[in-house]
């Protein structure tokens, strides 16, 4: 086992931020939709106007990153695999057995989560963007241009934010499903996970 | 070993410090909110007249009659009559345009309500609040300048009163009583000036009989109240006129009352002062463009003294053991039974109901047939759809008026009359005639068969505004039974949810979390044995 750095400090800086920005577009936008109380309906809108703002700007970085670095490749689906990580999902980890799929710097993600991330990169990040700054700004219909109002974009916006508190719990657990329990964690605040050694590859 | 402290520092630096950094300056964006800007406008009341009235020959005279008083003002103020000959004060109709139906001519002097049921036939007491001398029958001469009532709006001593019955004549020397004596009019004529707050109240705050009746948002209270009550006529705010808003040129008066108007033209708007961006902060200038001032500055009307709600006409008409009327009054001292009128319900503190409102109003006319229980005295046009419409607050009157069952239509009633057997129902509690002479004068057919029938008439609110600490919160509407539940042709945050999308949603979440439990408790079990 030897200790590789596979996050680096943009990616640890992108994984925290999203995370607090998301959390607190939760708590707010169930609070707007009419789930329950947080911080008072107003400072709730204020304050989830502001956090999808920064969500914007910091997705926009996330996207040049990517571009740069080249990182993107690490979220494209692959067919390998996908059948033995859900078996070991769904008996392995009960046995003992090893991950199917060897973590490395040059592909930290497995077929399954390469799936989902996927999914909310490609779909509900957009979707959650464009919907929720058509909401910031087309109220109300025609204005600026005939608009079927604000229905249409609400409920898709609601949807979206279902499946990213669906994803939020399943991520909390599977995070612990890795070499230890906390290995995962480890690995994203550090940047450094221990992996074995024939895995090893040069990182950037 | 310095290696690992500086590899500790950058990752609490990426992974804690950095990312907290950006969720602070996040907070720091949601907390600021604009602060309003403040208005500034010169009032009425600091106008300074460029004449001193009482220096006037013409006006030192003994006046005869209020007409040769009218006369007075005209030889100097030349043209002015044909400016208030123009105006819906003194004409009570308006040539307006009602969308759908084309231009009508709608006033005071032609429209049912289902306060009175209108003012023409019962000229003696109604017309009390018309700007002319007298118009005591259909022989009154609206082209003669002389039966301008100049004093009425323009008495600055409060000693010119018009006398009660009288049609619009203040008392002379045959009719004068204890109650009501000849003006004084070099007095009263040597004092004139813009018109005060209770120059406009003595017909605007006591229509239908009595004070706030009919508005809700106008009464005799605003004449020295505090800024709860309304912020701009308070005694201990800027004391604000009647006229510092509905500006005057020429004595066309701005503003309008939608129970009698139909157009969306000649409006006083509260941007006027306060522009369209009031509060200078983003979230809530953007409601203007759908909500108007008046829903959140004005939570509840009716602040000082109990405004009508409901008025059933047919129970009227019930007498005592001598053949005359009574009257009961409810807990608060209002009237809840009156042999002339009928039941009431009376409230204060009263919440506004909500509605879309584009400017624009549609009314039963007198030529109109009953097409829908309740009947509709007035209905407001507006809808989410309709850019130009907004979310107003309404005072709803609802009653039970009195109707012809053979031709369908209300009826004008005749009511009042100086003395019994002339048939006016207030005198000789006589359904059938009192309808048959109110339709005569009128001019409209009676079946000889009534009946009674539901109606609701909708006065749009719009004084009373609160201090801005008791405006409206967001949740009052936000939030799934707030003030806006019964308008729901949009889509309202915090109120309105797609329910299958909310049950999927939830369930989603839900099915997950068992996953998570099922699997960590088979994790949990795994771990056991195999140690």
């Amino acid at each position: 086992m030897e200790k590789v750095k596979i996050y680096s400090r943009f990616e640890r800086f992108w994984h925290w931020t999203q995370m607090m920005l998301i959390l607190l577009l939760i708590i707010t936008g169930f609070e707007i939709h009419g789930t329950f109380e947080a911080f008072g309906f107003e400072t709730s809108v204020r304050l989830h106007s502001a956090a999808g703002w920064a969500f914007l700007i910091l997705t926009i970085f996330a996207i040049f990153w990517m571009l740069v670095t080249g990182q993107s490749r690490q979220f494209v689906p692959v067919r390998n695999n996908i059948k033995s990580q859900i078996m070991y999902y769904i008996s392995g980890i009960f046995k003992k057995e090893p991950h199917p799929v060897k973590k490395t710097a040059d592909s930290k993600l497995n077929p399954l989560q390469r799936i989902i991330y996927f999914g909310l990169i490609i779909l509900v990040f957009p979707v959650q963007l464009i919907t929720g700054f058509s909401y910031l700004f087309f109220h109300y219909p025609d204005k600026p241009f005939a608009f079927e109002g604000l229905e249409a974009i609400a409920v898709l916006h609601t949807l979206g934010a279902f499946l990213l508190v669906a994803f939020v719990l399943a991520h909390l657990y599977l995070i612990t499903t890795g070499h230890t329990i906390t290995s995962n964690l480890q690995a994203m605040i550090t940047g450094y996970e221990e992996l074995d050694e024939e895995t090893e590859t040069a990182t950037n | 070993m310095k290696n690992q402290f500086s590899k500790s520092v950058m990752a609490l630096l990426v992974s804690l410090l950095l990312p907290l950094a950006v969720l602070l300056l996040t907070l720091k964006v949601a907390a600021h909110k604009g602060t309003p800007d403040v208005v500034d406008v010169k009032l009425k009341a600091e106008h300074i007249s460029s004449v001193d009235h009482s220096q006037f020959e013409i006006l030192q005279q003994d006046f005869e009659t209020p007409h040769d008083v009218t006369a007075a003002c005209l030889s100097c103020h030349t043209g002015r009559d044909e400016e208030i000959m123009a105006t819906a004060h003194w004409k009570w109709e308006r040539e307006e345009e009602i969308p759908g139906r084309g231009v009508v001519s709608v006033g005071k002097k032609n429209l049912l309500n289902n306060f009175c049921t209108g003012a023409n036939g019962n000229n003696g007491s109604c017309m009390r609040c018309h700007i002319g001398l007298g118009w005591k029958d259909k022989s009154f001469d609206f082209a003669d300048n002389r039966n301008i009532d100049c004093l009425v709006c323009h008495d600055q001593t409060d000693t010119y009163f018009k006398q009660k019955g009288q049609g619009g004549m203040p008392a002379t020397a045959e009719t004068a009583n204890s109650a009501y004596q000849v003006p004084d009019y070099p007095y009263v004529a040597q004092n004139v000036g813009l018109p005060k707050k209770n120059n406009c109240g003595i017909c605007h705050f006591y229509g239908g009989g009595g004070n706030n009746v009919k508005h809700g948002d106008l009464e005799e209270a605003l004449l020295s109240c505090t800024k709860e009550v309304d912020v701009h006529m308070a005694m201990d705010g800027p004391d604000m006129a009647c006229i510092d808003c509905h500006t005057t040129e020429r004595h066309n008066i701005m503003g309008k009352l939608y129970s009698v108007s139909s157009a969306n033209t000649n409006r006083i708007h509260c941007d006027q002062c306060h522009t369209t961006t009031p509060h200078n902060d983003k979230v809530l200038d953007n409601h203007f463009e759908k909500v108007a001032c008046q829903t959140c500055h004005i939570p509840i009307y009716a602040k000082a003294n109990a405004t009508k709600l409901y008025w059933d006409w047919s129970s009227a008409g019930l007498t005592d053991d001598h053949g005359n009327g009574y009257s009961e009054d409810d807990a608060d001292g209002n009237h809840n039974y009156l042999s002339i009128k009928g039941n009431f319900v009376w409230d204060d503190h009263v919440k506004p109901e909500y509605y879309w409102f584009n400017g624009t109003v549609d009314h039963y006319l007198s030529s109109d047939t009953i097409t829908e229980v309740p009947v509709k005295i007035n209905s407001l046009f507006g809808a989410y759809r309709d850019s130009t419409a907004k979310i107003w607050p309404v005072k709803v009157h609802r009653g039970k008026q009195i109707y012809d069952t053979g031709n369908n239509t209300l009826i004008s009633l005749k009511l009042w009359a100086a003395e019994k057997g002339e048939g006016a129902f207030w005198k000789d509690f006589d359904w059938d005639t009192a309808a048959r002479l109110g339709m005569e004068y009128n001019n409209r057919p009676y079946s000889g068969n009534y009946d009674f029938i539901a109606s609701e008439v909708y006065w749009p609110i719009n004084h009373m505004v609160s201090p801005k600490e008791e405006t409206l919160s967001c949740t009052e509407c936000h939030s799934r039974d707030g003030r806006l539940a019964q308008l729901n042709d949009f889509y309202l945050p915090g109120r309105d949810y797609n329910k299958s999308v909310d049950y999927a949603g939830f369930g989603l979440i839900f099915m997950t979390l068992i996953g998570i439990v099922a699997h960590f408790f088979g994790r949990l079990v795994a771990y056991f044995k195999n140690r």
